[in-house]
């Protein structure tokens, strides 16, 4: 693809803090390469701000490698924007062209609460992981590769539900800002597994309790949660997690 | 919110059976004959309180989520999600429920409580048994009535709307993840939300159009 630079008009969501209002600065950015990832785009305008004397714009990242489930950016009305199965830190600025008008927002919802311009308080979805979200048996030492059989297609799954990396775009899309997608996910992933079968009915349990009591909202299955995932987790995972659920209620000791 | 959606997709598949009889061109007999069976066995009278039953909880549920979800996100967005990874339809449940909420009074308004409360034009077609005319109040209902037709169709549309995503949905809240019923669920789902309703549609326009006799 041939490499072309862009004079960008960037709307960012800035607030100073967890208690204060927050509103949108504009910001012109020029001679922005089209082989930039988005947040080195905002490197470059940060860098700046900082040489003016201002606060720079504070939003989360780590690897930077699509990953770890940091980057958080609503960009023009999508979580990480508009490109499907990726994340903000891959989206690159060849997916915009010269004169575009970008707005990016943090992602909204009661339970992610912002705590500066795009950073939000994600902490919910550990609680949720703190819940339940592990295996607390004992699964004895290490064994060797093969040693307990499971079925090919259920690794798959499992493994496929496994690369959920809880970057909260499930609820940043979702208009009932409801966190299913990734507890499901999480949820499918121990469930289809042998190593998780002895807690499914405790953990299923916990953590849907815990995640109601976090503040997000119901699913009812609009679908956009799967459409803007970066890791394209299946909603399919949801029926799973409904399977699991109705079973625990209907037949869990508590 | 799927269990009572599964429990009324079955009154549906009564209620458009039922309501077919009035295409056998026989002036109405075994549509009379049909509806005068379900309103004097017990066993549909019985299954009819469960049907209210079943309204009012899906009803009533649906709010109730609606007005929760609606206050988890106390500061909105500037750019809206719009069409991107949903479809409208599945976004504004609400109000496609809303919309079917109101037509259902007008239904029942018109056929329900005449047929139950009221004084019906009784017609006999096995001697010593009197059954309501419902034919010929659906006849009197649209026959030279463009404006309720309308109104029938409008809620048609909404409930096809509504099945759209509902029929799916409820299944997924049923927890059905296997692939193969899946894919099997959403074509059928697809199928049923625009047959039915289109049946229904058709009821109103064959009466107003005299293509029944």
């Amino acid at each position: 693809m041939e490499h072309y630079t862009m004079n960008l008009t960037l709307k960012v969501w800035r607030q100073k803090n967890k208690k204060e209002k927050g509103g949108f600065e504009t910001y012109s950015v020029n001679d922005i390469s089209s082989e930039m990832s988005f947040l080195e785009m905002i490197d470059v305008l940060n860098e700046r701000l900082v040489r003016e004397g201002k606060d720079p714009i504070a939003f989360d990242h780590d690897c930077r490698e699509g990953i770890c489930g940091m980057c958080s950016m609503y960009i023009n009305g999508r979580p990480h924007g508009p490109w499907e199965g990726t994340t903000t830190c891959q989206l690159h600025m060849r997916a915009f062209k010269d004169g575009d008008t970008i707005v990016v927002e943090p992602w909204r919802a009661n339970a992610f609460p912002v705590i500066k311009d795009l950073v939000v308080d994600r902490s919910s979805f550990d609680r949720i992981i703190q819940a339940g979200g592990y295996i607390s048996v004992n699964t004895g030492n290490a064994v060797d590769a093969n040693a307990i059989p499971i079925e090919k297609d259920k690794a798959d799954t499992a493994f496929a539900a496994a690369a959920c990396i809880g970057c909260g775009a499930c609820v940043a899309a979702c208009k009932n800002s409801s966190a299913l997608l990734f507890v499901s996910a999480k949820i499918s992933h121990l469930a289809l597994l042998p190593q998780g079968g002895p807690e499914r009915k405790t953990r299923v349990e916990a953590m849907v309790a815990q995640m109601d009591k976090e503040g997000f909202g119901s699913c009812t299955s609009t679908g956009a949660c799967e459409a803007v995932c970066p890791k394209e987790i299946s909603i399919t995972n949801i029926a799973r997690l409904n399977t699991e659920y109705g079973i625990a209620g209907l037949t869990s000791d508590k | 919110m799927g269990l009572t959606g599964i429990f009324l997709i079955l009154f549906l598949v009564v209620h458009v059976c039922v309501n077919a009889c009035i295409w056998a061109m026989d002036d109405g007999r075994m549509f009379n004959l049909a509806a005068h069976f379900l309103g004097s066995t017990v066993v549909p009278r019985v299954l009819e309180i469960g049907l209210f039953v079943g309204f009012i909880i899906h009803i009533v549920q649906a709010y109730v989520l609606e007005l929760q979800n609606r206050r988890k996100r106390s500061v909105g967005y500037q750019v809206p999600m719009g069409n991107k990874g949903s479809k409208w339809y599945s976004r504004y449940m609400g109000w496609l429920g809303t919309f079917v909420l109101l037509f259902l009074v007008i239904h029942l308004k018109d056929f329900w409580v005449p047929s139950r409360f009221g004084e019906m034009q009784e017609v006999s077609y096995v001697p010593g048994v009197d059954v309501h005319d419902l034919y010929g109040l659906m006849r009197d209902t649209f026959a030279g009535h463009p404006l309720i037709v309308i109104i029938y169709l409008v809620g048609c549309i909404s409930l096809a709307y509504h099945l759209m995503h509902g029929f799916q949905s409820a299944f997924r809240s049923l927890g059905v993840s296997n692939s193969r019923y899946v894919h099997l669920i959403n074509g059928i789902g697809i199928g049923f939300a625009i047959i039915v309703p289109l049946a229904f549609a058709m009821m109103p326009i064959s009466m107003y159009f005299g293509w029944v006799q």
